[in-house]
């Protein structure tokens, strides 16, 4: 399949669909006109196929600058009439938070729907937050998608409900959905409207402590009907196997409770919760009349179960509940079938046992993710560590950031020693910097430096901290798979755009050491952190090299092939470039003898510069 | 057998484990056949570990119960035996011999066994195992980065395989670069005659 068949496939036809390809295919049927996000795993394949195809579909998207300017792009939008559609990972709804609350309270004009991706078990993620209790927190409808049909179908219709009560809706999915592909449906393509004009009305949309009084019972109300709407809606539907035994679920874990269910020929009846925000009290209730015990099954935190159980105490009602409280599923992590086929053995009182399975004795060797050979971090972290060294400088703090760099906490850099989210590397400089009398040096990507990195800076400034902070600047959000931002000449829609210059941003906010590096060049990078680590007061910092994954490109599109090998004769095996470099091209042989793989090596020639032996050179 | 065939792919970043599922997939999709897919993006795939595994079938799940596959397709021999707890007495393997030692051999804090080691474990535990060196056979396709592809040609050879040969090279045509057909098309011919003459072997 092309990306492009997401918009150029017919009505009636099927593609096998990511669901996060298939929330795109939703959004368009959905006739929406804007979108925005910033990058984060496991929703960054919705950006990178709209980035794609917006302009063909006559859809305005944009990569902002972080997810709260992506959430108040949507949410003007949407207050101006037009349908809008904003998406992120789980831990974005926390920067997006301020701005998400107010809209549930101002409500909308257009459709405006919410995605967020959240990460059981924390693939990608710094923690394992449940974003369904944002609904709760906010009072905004959520809808729980299973697999890539329902993210495709629930989006469109949750541009529909968003209309009906005037309110944002938040679709929430999870890794395992998100990056789920199945069979899709496609449905019709509607074209939005490209412009709208904005009816002022301050009550509406200034959350003055006096309207947003108002707006606050308003909420309500509406939370009311919407309640209502859900005890009747069909996306909440029971799958009666017999039995009286109950199953409550969503999402993911609803097709693992299915094929359990199905392989084992075990009688339950099974209420799949799909408009699982206003909890549908009423349905919920009439369902649990007709089991005599109900176990609840879904991840993270036990949301539905609290609700069951409050719900059981408010009718005085006698069913067994069973869940994450009583400890019949694990508390934390995300579940597999192996999960629920063990936990529902136990709930239900059934002998499922484990399948057969092999086990081998061998010890594995671990297989961490690491940064790409040619990796311009690396040459920055390997010329900061021997500047270091140089000046004999003892007990640094490295404050970190998020982005491929944080890998640097891995041996043998080991340059990472807190960190807390998005920024927190400036932040958290100038705590240490005030905590302490150990130097502080900080390190930020290019990308999240736009996001969260600059109020941080300039608090550094005014307040007078001495932290030495390090932009790693790749030119573009590599983690992710390589999305624009401000700092280059190109947005979300594939066109040119200003771009944004981190040392002239740095400079403004009146940081006295302010020096670019080439961080290829080990000497003179070398030089200049010798130089920073000296300078009292703020000193920045900024490592650019372009990202490997791109340089790697250029090269294969220009056909060069320089690749690098080792000379037995002149190795005396010193393993500096193995031990203290550490690239993953290059490798000891079970002689011990040095080599570089020929189909990792991407040519950078940092290696060469730091052989004592003369030893690297261009493979003939 | 059973009504829904489930297939473990596992290898390391790069080596193509999220585009070969996807073809098979597709393909899958293009017979009218029912078909759930479950990849890991992001962290997991600078240097990691690449999972995914599939059911064709009326599943609702892509994830594979322990002990469950009818197929592991593993591009890389330590990650066959890593995969080992997805395998059960009756599953197939499919391991390509050629290994890809991690960094964190060359730093000293973890060692990476003999692949003849490897290769004796896989086969006292596994009764359905075919060992080839795809890299090889890769390189004698015209371009080792086929590697995959020569995987996925092996996997059609298996039989019960769900997918026929032809589906399966309609939907790589569809999804690769016009310019590696031929060079894809070799590849895949390579690994579907090495499991063959593997099969006659038997």
């Amino acid at each position: 399949m092309k990306v492009e068949e997401i918009l150029t496939g017919g009505e009636g036809e099927k593609l096998f669909l990511l669901g996060n390809e298939a929330a795109v295919r939703g959004a368009l049927e959905a006739g929406v006109s804007i979108a925005s996000t910033y990058p984060g795993t496991p929703s960054s394949e919705i950006g990178n196929v709209l980035s794609r195809i917006a302009k063909e579909a006559g859809v305005y998207f944009e990569f902002s600058s972080n997810e709260k300017v992506a959430l108040e792009v949507s949410a003007a939008a949407a207050a101006s009439g037009l349908r809008s559609f904003v998406f992120m990972k789980c831990v974005g709804l926390n920067v997006a938070a301020d701005s998400f609350m107010s809209t549930i309270y101002e409500g909308v004009r257009g459709g405006m729907v919410i995605l967020v991706a959240d990460d059981p078990s924390m693939y990608s993620s710094q923690n394992e937050q449940d974003d369904r209790l944002y609904a709760r927190i906010s009072g905004s409808p959520l809808l729980e998608p299973s697999d890539p049909q329902e993210v495709k179908d629930l989006v469109k219709f949750g541009f529909e409900l968003s209309e009906k009560f005037e309110l944002p809706v938040l679709v929430r999915t999870t890794t395992r959905v998100s990056h789920m592909r199945g069979v899709v449906e496609l449905g019709k393509i509607k074209k939005g409207k490209a412009k709208s004009t904005f009816e002022r009305n301050p009550s509406q949309f200034v959350v003055l402590p006096a309207n947003a009084r108002r707006m606050r019972h308003e909420l309500i109300q509406k939370l009311r009907e919407l309640e209502e709407f859900a005890n009747n809606c069909d996306l909440n539907r029971i799958i009666d196997n017999g039995g009286d035994s109950g199953i409550i679920t969503s999402g993911s874990c609803f097709n693992y409770v299915m094929d359990i269910l199905d392989e084992y020929r075990i009688p339950a009846r099974v209420l799949k919760l799909t408009l699982s925000y206003p909890f549908p009290e009423k349905l919920v209730k009439s369902f649990l009349d007709s089991v005599k015990q109900v176990t609840i099954v879904e991840e993270v935190e036990p949301v539905t179960e609290k609700e069951v159980l409050s719900l059981i105490g408010k009718y005085g009602m006698k069913q067994r509940v069973h869940g994450k409280l009583d400890s019949t599923f694990p508390r934390a992590f995300e579940y597999t079938p192996d999960i629920v086929r063990e936990s529902l053995s136990k709930s239900l009182g059934l002998n499922l046992p484990e399948k057969e399975k092999l086990e081998s004795n061998i010890p594995l060797p671990s297989r961490p993710p690491v940064l790409c050979p040619g990796c311009p971090h690396r040459a920055t972290y390997y010329s900061l560590k021997q500047a270091v060294k140089s000046l004999g400088i003892k007990n640094i703090i490295y404050p970190t950031d998020i982005g491929c760099y944080t890998l640097g906490a891995a041996p043998p850099y080991e340059m990472a020693d807190y960190l807390l989210s998005m920024g927190s590397s400036v932040g958290a400089g100038c705590g240490f910097a005030r905590a302490t009398e150990q130097k502080v040096v900080s390190f930020i990507g290019d990308s999240t430096f736009f996001h969260a990195g600059i109020p941080a800076l300039i608090n550094a400034v005014h307040n007078k901290d001495k932290i030495m902070l390090v932009v790693l600047d790749n030119r573009t959000t590599a983690m992710t798979g390589e999305q624009p931002y401000p700092g280059v000449p190109i947005d979300g829609m594939g066109d040119t755009a200003p771009e944004i210059s981190i040392e002239e941003i740095v400079k403004a906010a009146g940081v006295g050491f302010a020096k670019i590096i080439e961080p290829f060049n080990l000497g003179k990078a070398r030089e200049a952190f010798a130089e920073a680590l000296r300078y009292d007061g703020v000193a920045v910092v900024i490592a650019k090299h372009p990202c490997a994954q791109i340089t790697a490109r250029e090269r294969r599109k220009k056909g060069i092939h320089i690749v690098f090998d080792v000379d037995q004769d002149k190795c005396s095996r010193c393993m500096i470039c193995v031990r203290d470099f550490a690239c993953p091209a290059i490798y000891v042989a079970r002689d011990g003898s040095v080599h570089i793989d020929a189909l990792l090596c991407v040519g950078c020639g940092v290696c060469r510069q730091i052989c004592p032996d003369n030893a690297i050179e261009v493979r003939k | 057998m059973k009504s829904i065939y489930e297939i473990y792919l596992t290898g390391v970043g790069g080596q193509g484990i999220i585009r070969v599922s996807t073809i098979i997939g597709e393909a899958a999709m293009k017979k009218g056949l029912r078909v759930v897919m479950s990849e890991l993006h992001g962290m997991a795939e600078r240097g990691g570990v690449v999972t995914t595994e599939m059911k064709i079938g009326s599943a609702s799940s892509a994830l594979i119960q322990k002990g469950n596959a009818d197929l592991l397709l593993a591009l890389e021999p330590v990650e066959a035996l890593r995969s080992l707890e997805k395998v059960g007495p009756s599953t197939t393997a499919i391991v390509n011999s050629a290994p890809i030692i991690p960094f964190t051999v060359s730093l000293g804090i973890s060692s990476y066994p003999d692949v003849s080691q490897i290769i004796t474990e896989l086969q006292a535990k596994i009764k359905n195992l075919f060992i080839l060196d795809a890299l090889d056979l890769a390189r004698k396709a015209g371009d080792l980065i086929t590697l995959n592809i020569v995987m996925l040609g092996a996997a059609a050879a298996i039989p019960g395989f769900p997918v026929e040969e032809e589906l399966l090279l309609a939907s790589m045509k569809e999804t690769l670069p016009g310019s590696t057909i031929e060079v894809n098309s070799a590849a895949f011919k390579n690994g579907y005659e090495a499991i063959l003459a593997g099969m006659s072997r038997k």
